[in-house]
This record gives structure tokens, sequence and C-alpha cells, in this order.
């Protein structure tokens, strides 16, 4: 089990307790990942993902500067150390 | 007197108050930059409870409530509506917020997208998919319209809990007598001008019904092209189209009190959702649709061109009631004398989703 950082946009925070970063101990993929923080935080994954557990379809996820989405989705291997960085997308009128 | 008029946008929530349904004080948005498509005024418990779909096109839908009139909103860390992991469905949107029958002051049911019946036991913390209309053998021909396929009409029988319709878009009506355990189609009379077939027994667009209040049997139905009134709750309509300006429209609304009473917003038709004429009426049955009168003193005189959404028109539970509409403009009106005349409440919000409406 390693340490991974998640970074969370402002907006997000008040699902975390104000956090900016957490971390989170998990190793493998960015579902497991995730998987660790709705265990803590129920709130906050569920505005990243929905019920089936798919990535919302307006919110993005880096590692370590990559889009997981050009990668293996929720499937992308998360290395050790490696910071995860939510970002809304741009949308919206 | 103090009447509440929740106001649901696509940018937020807003409480407007007032003492004389004329000097509205209008809030700031609640639940900012999220659509509101769903509200309830839950008035079952000592404090009336608000109940808000909240949807935000990032962070997914939600429902919250509030025991303070809005001071206050909570909603749990679960997903409060959330299709099991059998059904392979998300959800999409909360299109509808309703209070179930006195007595059962806990149960409240909320209608989504993709279509669904959703029931909560504790008033509407937490819901659960109601299993027997999900698995209706219906469901996979069930289509959707512009807005999405939604349930977003409930109707609890005020008196018997076993009883209960819902409307969906497309769809049409269904109705439970025995609690939920069997759902039956409810169209027969109400036209669908966009299948060969006009009169199927199901899959029509019902944009809208409302219930007779005194007359649980009697409904009332907007349809997507057709108005339509029941007098055995549901299993058959006739039209009541005649006197109105159009039979196109979104809301229908019944008064809270006299059965014969409801309001309606025509749009010209179809292929042109303006109001009949470009102008700004009302219009209002006393006499169970037999004849309608346009109602405008107030409104606005020059060429009028927004839509009235589904959910956007509704009626107060005081005497007189009240009476209120919003449009996709940003504009609110409210009457205090059954539509007689009008005033604004808000204007320049953003398009006006949902309204409903308390004495407090």
């Amino acid at each position: 089990m390693t340490a991974v950082t998640v970074l969370l946009p402002g907006v997000l925070r008040g699902e975390a307790a104000g956090q900016s970063h957490l971390t989170i101990n998990a190793a493998g993929s960015l579902r497991t990942v995730l998987d660790a923080v709705a265990a803590s935080w129920p709130r906050l994954d569920r505005r990243l993902r929905d019920e089936r557990g798919e990535l919302r379809r307006y919110i993005n996820i880096y590692i370590d500067g990559d889009d997981c989405r050009r990668a293996g989705g929720l499937d992308t291997p998360v290395p050790a150390g490696a910071e995860i960085q939510v970002l809304p997308s741009v949308a919206g009128g | 007197m103090t009447v509440l008029l929740a106001i649901g946008t696509s940018k937020g929530l807003f409480l407007a108050t007032s003492g004389n349904r004329v000097d509205w004080q209008v809030s700031a948005p609640h639940f900012p930059m999220t659509s509101i498509y769903a509200v309830g005024i839950d008035q079952r418990r000592g404090a009336p409870r608000l109940l808000a779909g909240v949807d935000s096109s990032h962070f997914g839908p939600s429902v919250a409530t509030s025991d303070d009139l809005g001071e206050t909103w909570s909603e749990p860390d679960h997903a409060p509506v959330a299709f099991p992991a059998d059904t392979d469905a998300s959800l999409v949107r909360v299109w509808q917020l309703t209070p179930g029958p006195a007595s059962e002051p806990d149960v409240v049911y909320a209608g989504t997208q993709p279509s669904a019946l959703f029931r909560s036991d504790d008033g509407g913390r937490t819901f659960a998919l109601v299993r027997s209309l999900w698995e209706h053998p219906h469901r996979p021909d069930w289509g959707a319209g512009f807005g999405g396929q939604a349930i977003h009409t409930i109707l609890p029988h005020p008196a018997d809990p076993a009883r209960v319709l819902v409307a969906m878009s497309t769809g049409g009506v269904y109705r439970t007598n025995d609690g939920g355990e069997t759902w039956s189609p409810g169209n027969t009379g109400i036209r669908a001008g966009f299948f060969p077939d006009p009169f199927p027994e199901f899959g029509q667009c019902v944009h809208k019904v409302a219930r007779a209040a005194g007359d649980p049997t009697r409904l009332y139905a907007q349809n997507h092209g057709g108005v339509y009134r029941s007098d055995d709750e549901g299993s058959t309509w006739s039209s009541i189209a005649d006197g109105l300006p159009s039979d196109f429209g979104f809301p229908i609304v019944t008064h809270p009190a006299e059965p014969s009473t409801l309001w309606t917003f025509p749009l010209a038709a179809d292929s042109e959702r303006f109001p009949p004429d470009h102008r700004c009426r009302v219009f209002r049955s006393t006499d169970a649709g037999a004849s309608w009168s346009a109602l405008s003193a107030g409104l606005p005189t020059e060429p009028f061109y927004p839509t009235v959404l589904r959910d956007a028109m509704c009626a107060d539970n005081a005497t007189p009631s009240g009476v209120y509409f919003g449009t996709r403009s940003g504009e609110v009106w409210s009457s205090r004398d059954e539509g007689e005349s009008w005033v604004p409440v808000a204007a320049h919000l953003p398009d006006v989703l949902s309204v409903r409406a308390v004495e407090l």
C-alpha cells in the first residue's frame, strides 16, 4: 500500500472538510484510488462518479499531469507517490 | 399571512416571500449554478420541509432538504436517489418531488430521468427504486422526448395510500391501485399524433397531469397536443380543449379546493412554441374545462414570446388561491385572486424551471 495525493478544486473542498489535498493510501488503478476516497468521503466521490462508478462527463482527472481519459480511464495505473488532480471541465453557459 | 414561493431555475433556487402576495422579497440563489427542476414544500410536519432536486452539470444530481425555510440545507453522504447496481442505470435528473398522502407523513416520491419512480420513507432524505414500475414490461418501449425520458408527474391519492398515478414523457399515464405491486396504463382517449396509431395503449407524451382537489377521481392533463379531463381517475379521458386558443402547452394546475377550477398557459403549437398571438395570457376554467376565460390583467401587453415549462406554474393553498408562473426568460408572476390580476414577483432570473407556493 502506497500513498498518493489527490488535489481538489475549491468548489469540492467542502466535501472533504475543507481540505485541498487528500493523502490516500491505495495502490493499483485510478478506480482503486477513488474507491478509497469514497470510503472516507462518499459525498465527494458521488460528485465525481455516478452510481455505476463512471466518471461524470464534466469531471476531468489528471494523473501526474496526464488526462486519465487519454490513458485507460478509471483503469489507468496510478504509480506510487502520484499526484491526482481533479478539475471540473469548461462547460456551461 | 405569509406565502412562500419557491422558484427553481437553471442556475439555482430562489425563495420569495410575501405577506400580501403583491410585494415580494426574493432571496439570493440557493445552490447557485445548479438546475432545480424539482422543488417540493412538505407541510405535513411541524416545520415545513423544503425539498430540492439539485442538478449540477459537473457534479451530478442530488436531493437536498431544509427544515428551516432554506436557512440551512442538508444532504446525505450517500446519493439520496440512485439506481441499484443490477439495473445498470444511472440517475440523470430528478424531475419531481411529491409528498405522499397525509396518512403517510414520511412518504415522499421522486420522479426521475430515466423514467423511474423512487419512494422515500424518511421524509425525502433517502429514496428507494419502485421496482415494480421499473420492471414493467412496457418500459423498453417508453421513449424520450426533447427533454429526455422522465417521470415528471406523481399524484398520490389523497386518502388511499395504495393508489398513485404517474405520468411520463413519453409513455403516458400509469396507475397503481395496490400500493405499487402492479401498474397499468391509463391513456384511453389521449391522442399521440406522432404514432401511426394515434390512440395507443401507452406511449403518449403527456406533459402534465393535475388532480382535482376534493374529487380525487377527476384529473386534468395537458398533453403534447390535447387538453383532457378524466372523471374515472385516468381510465378514460375526453378533450376539454374547446375554448382554448391552442391545445398545446406544458403546465396544468388545479385549484386547491374547487375541483372544477384549473389554469393553463397555452402555446401556439408544437411547431410554434410561443403564446398564441404572442400574448401573455393565462387561461382558466371554472367548469371543469367546459369553457375557458383568458386572464391577463397586469401581465405584459407587448408581444410576448417566452415559454412556461411544465412545472413552472402552480397554485398556493390560501383563500382565495394564489396562482404563479415563471418563464424561460426569468420572469415570475403572481396572482392573489385566482388569476384575475397579476403582479411581478421577479424579473431577470435565469430560466424558470419549477415553482411551488404555500401559505405558511
